[in-house]
């Protein structure tokens, strides 16, 4: 699971206010490399949730994230920063572990780099 | 990527060994597979540099293709582990990267927009009556940009008119 993945998932269980984003408590990250795109990656920035950005790559062992994305002006002329944000948002990989909901404290877990986002029957 | 190039590629895919009969499960050919995306990329641009979710993403045929045409990133989504295995093997075949999650769709909740194109091939709803339209659904909340869905012919009207007044569709097409 990258953190594209993470920025998405809420919790699901019935009558939960406080569901995004979930907690990563890793066991295992593996890092992968991809093709940097900066044209993607600038349209990205208004549509991340940046703290959630921020915090799950901290826990996932990643502290080089700003703690606000800058502004889009100076954005073009700012590489260092994308590559920041492609490594974070698209190179690292939860592969064992669990996204936990802050709420519930329910965990969700992660295993080969898929969460299990399935609900018990007295959580729907 | 040439649409037969595209169509030999998936057609090499592994696919459900045991498949569910309750969960609709079949593989998307790859005759369908590849022209539904590349029509989905050549005459919208809802492809390559998007961020594509495949919903009952099954063995991934559809994945793999989004992952082919240059999504930037693509999301499979699915119930049953043993489908998300071998779609995990076929992404490791073909040397492309998607992220997979295990869950149920119709109870799903995912935040924000960052999601610009659907792709699936839903269940059709023959066991669980109602299981398009609960796919059309989901997909029509999670999609900022277009859904791409396959369904039984004789829906078309029903699902064109449900996309339009129910799901908040700007416009319905069967291509």
């Amino acid at each position: 699971m990258r953190l594209i993945v993470h920025n998405m998932l809420s919790c699901n269980i019935r009558g939960v206010a406080n569901k995004f984003p979930l907690r990563i408590e890793p066991k295992k990250i593996i890092v992968k490399e991809v093709d940097f795109n900066p044209d993607f990656l600038k349209h990205m920035i208004a549509k991340i949730d940046w703290k959630a950005l921020v915090d799950g790559a901290r826990s996932m062992g990643y502290t080089e994230l700003p703690d606000h994305a800058p502004d889009t002006t100076t954005l073009e002329s700012d590489e260092s920063f994308l590559r920041k944000f492609h490594h974070s948002l698209l190179e690292l990989h939860l592969e064992e572990g669990s996204l936990v909901c802050s709420e519930t404290g329910r965990k969700f877990p992660v295993n080969k780099g898929i969460p299990n986002m399935l609900l018990h029957e007295d959580e729907v | 990527m040439k649409l037969k190039q595209l169509e030999g590629l998936l057609g090499d895919l592994e696919q459900f060994s045991n498949p569910k009969v309750e969960l609709e499960q079949y593989p998307t050919g790859p005759h369908i597979a590849s022209r539904m995306l590349f029509t989905a990329e050549n005459s919208y641009g809802d492809i390559t540099d998007k961020v594509v979710a495949d919903f009952g993403c099954g063995c991934g045929t559809l994945s793999v293709a989004a992952a082919l045409l240059d999504a930037a990133s693509v999301i499979g989504f699915d119930i049953d582990p043993q489908s998300l295995e071998t779609a995990t093997l076929n992404a490791e075949e073909l040397e492309v990267e998607i992220d997979f999650v295990q869950c149920d769709i119709t109870k799903l909740e995912l935040k924000g927009q960052i999601v610009d194109t659907v792709v699936m091939n839903p269940p059709f709803g023959t066991r669980k009556k109602g299981a398009d339209m609960e796919f059309l659904s989901a997909a029509m909340k999670v999609a900022s940009q277009a859904v791409y869905s396959l369904h039984k012919t004789s829906t078309r009207e029903h699902i064109k008119r449900a996309a339009l007044r129910d799901f908040n569709a700007k416009s319905a097409q069967v291509l």
